[in-house]
């Protein structure tokens, strides 16, 4: 075992022994089928919730997208984003002219085309920035054109749970609070669907895996 | 007796030999039973007597190892079970941003010097630590977050986790290093004791509301909560009480009381955390909808968490140890 790894061992149990971190595959099983997970982003904690709700022989192949300017500014933040997560990384300026304003340029999302063409499974947060409200804000469209790029390819919307809780903005020390990871159903593709339509449609698979009871 | 010629280890090693016989033919009755042709209801009598049992293991081998690793590993022990119940309570409790630092405290300072006094048989401050010294901190927190809405509430909220979860768990440990005259080393029996008692006034009470048919006593909280089904309750643990004396540093008598008053506070407990969870507005604690991963563990202790201070309180202050 690499040190990588066992740093991974370590911070599974750690997010595990503080949030639970437990996955509920409502829609589909964890299984070793190429995917794109995209979920509501409300904290520096959902990716971390995520992987360690995934199963051990699925974190390997499911990667996180980090803004390069931040995640590799420091050795170790470098080091835990390439070696322990495997991450891909895009430029932060350029993601915000594709996603933002709707410009058709499809260069920002290279990094994630090629990752897909590998085989990799991505865990993307289309709202593209963390909101404090209860509902989702709207989607940007990165998550429309991976979906027509690569058809095969299933999206599993996920609902993540509590985790604004854990870590309110602005602190430091995490407060151990249970939280769920709610994986649904596969997104259908639908012949001829617009961006917009199927924006809002992933955006209310998303919101529909909320547990009631939250 | 011929128990008493043993020496203190091999009394407690032979109590939990028992105990594990006892479950292991549990069990194998439970898989026998498993093996025949069920209709509906008996299948879901099944499944739920086989998650009992799974509990009930459960419990058995945390206590055991607890004896194993002395004193240490007992408060490290219970202090993994009391963080793990207090997570659940606080994920219910709807918290609010503000709580931030007195959670915090609550987590990471509260509970492992709770524990660490237990551990350290420092009873005179182990017994006053929270109700006094905590009971100020957090609101103290609270109130230097700034935020003023709903202060009493949010306050409340954590000082009952805490109370619950940590004070009333962190007994458990500390009964099995209290030190009675002539008594040395046998803590293991009187929290034994204290479980056995408990769990018996559960089960004499779930079954008799369940012939009874009694009137409940407070129907918008629990169905099956009646005052006669718990009176039997208290009764039948009184009566395993005094039959386990011998086992305990108490006479026959005092065994009765004892167990009765433990066993009929646990019960109650019982119901003021359905009472809580009704107020939450869930069935059970832990994740409502949980398919995977620790469930209810709060449930399961909940009873201990009321029972355990209220027996230690009444066996010092009785014996003066």
């Amino acid at each position: 075992m690499t040190r990588a790894d066992a740093f991974g061992m370590l911070l599974a149990f750690a997010a595990r022994l503080i949030t639970g971190a437990q996955g509920h595959w409502k829609g589909c099983p964890p299984k070793a089928e190429q995917r794109i997970y995209f979920a509501n982003h409300q904290s520096h904690f959902d990716w971390v919730l995520i992987w360690a709700a995934l199963p051990r022989e699925l974190r390997a192949v499911t990667r996180p997208i980090a803004a390069r300017d931040y995640w590799t500014a420091t050795p170790f933040k470098h080091w835990i984003t390439r070696e322990v997560f495997h991450a891909v990384y895009v430029s932060r300026a350029r993601t915000k002219d594709a996603s933002g304003a709707g410009t058709e340029d499809q260069d920002p999302l290279e990094p994630l085309v090629e990752a897909l063409s590998h085989g990799d499974s991505l865990v993307i947060f289309p709202e593209g920035t963390r909101s404090a409200k209860p509902e989702p804000q709207p989607f940007k469209s990165g998550l429309y054109h991976l979906a027509t790029q690569f058809p095969q390819v299933q999206l599993i919307p996920a609902w993540i749970d509590n985790v604004q809780r854990v870590m309110p903005k602005g602190e430091v020390v995490p407060v151990p609070i249970l939280c769920t990871v709610t994986f649904g159903a596969p997104l259908a593709r639908i012949d001829g669907e617009d961006k917009r339509d199927f924006l809002e449609r992933a955006h209310a698979a998303v919101l529909a895996q909320r547990p009631l009871t939250a | 007796m011929g128990l008493r010629a043993l020496a203190v280890n091999e009394q407690v090693a032979l109590l939990f030999v028992i105990v594990f016989g006892v479950l292991l033919v549990a069990l194998i009755v439970w898989f026998a039973l498993s093996l025949r042709e069920m209709g509906e209801p008996a299948q879901q009598r099944h499944a739920r007597f086989a998650r009992d049992l799974r509990a009930v293991w459960v419990g058995a081998v945390l206590f055991w190892l607890a004896w194993m690793s002395g004193a240490v590993g007992a408060t490290l022990l219970f202090g993994i079970v009391s963080f793990l119940a207090l997570r659940e309570f606080i994920t219910l409790m709807h918290t609010r941003r503000a709580d931030h630092r007195g959670l915090i405290l609550a987590f990471f300072v509260v509970l492992p010097l709770q524990f660490t006094l237990a551990g350290g048989r420092w009873f005179d401050l182990f017994t006053v630590f929270i109700p006094v010294y905590v009971f100020l901190a957090i609101p103290v927190v609270s109130a230097l977050a700034g935020d003023p809405a709903r202060f009493l509430e949010r306050n409340a909220k954590i000082q009952w986790g805490i109370m619950v979860c940590v004070y009333g768990l962190s007994h458990a440990p500390a009964l099995l290093l209290l030190e009675f005259p002539n008594y040395g080393g046998r803590g293991a029996f009187l929290l034994f004791f204290l479980v056995v008692v408990s769990a018996c006034a559960q089960i004499t009470q779930e079954a008799a509301s369940r012939r009874l048919r009694a009137m409940p006593a407070a129907r918008h909280i629990d169905r099956s909560f009646s005052a006669r089904a718990w009176w039997l309750g208290v009764i039948a643990a009184g009566l395993i009480g005094a039959a386990m004396y011998w086992a305990t540093p108490f006479k026959p008598l005092q065994a009765f009381a004892l167990a009765a008053l433990a066993a009929g506070a646990g019960t109650l407990g019982e119901l003021v955390m359905r009472a809580l969870k009704r107020d939450a507005g869930v069935a059970s604690w832990g994740n409502a909808s949980a398919l995977t991963g620790a469930v209810g563990l709060l449930d399961r202790v909940a009873p201990l968490a009321f029972s355990a201070p209220i027996f230690f309180h009444l066996t010092r202050w009785y014996f003066r140890v």
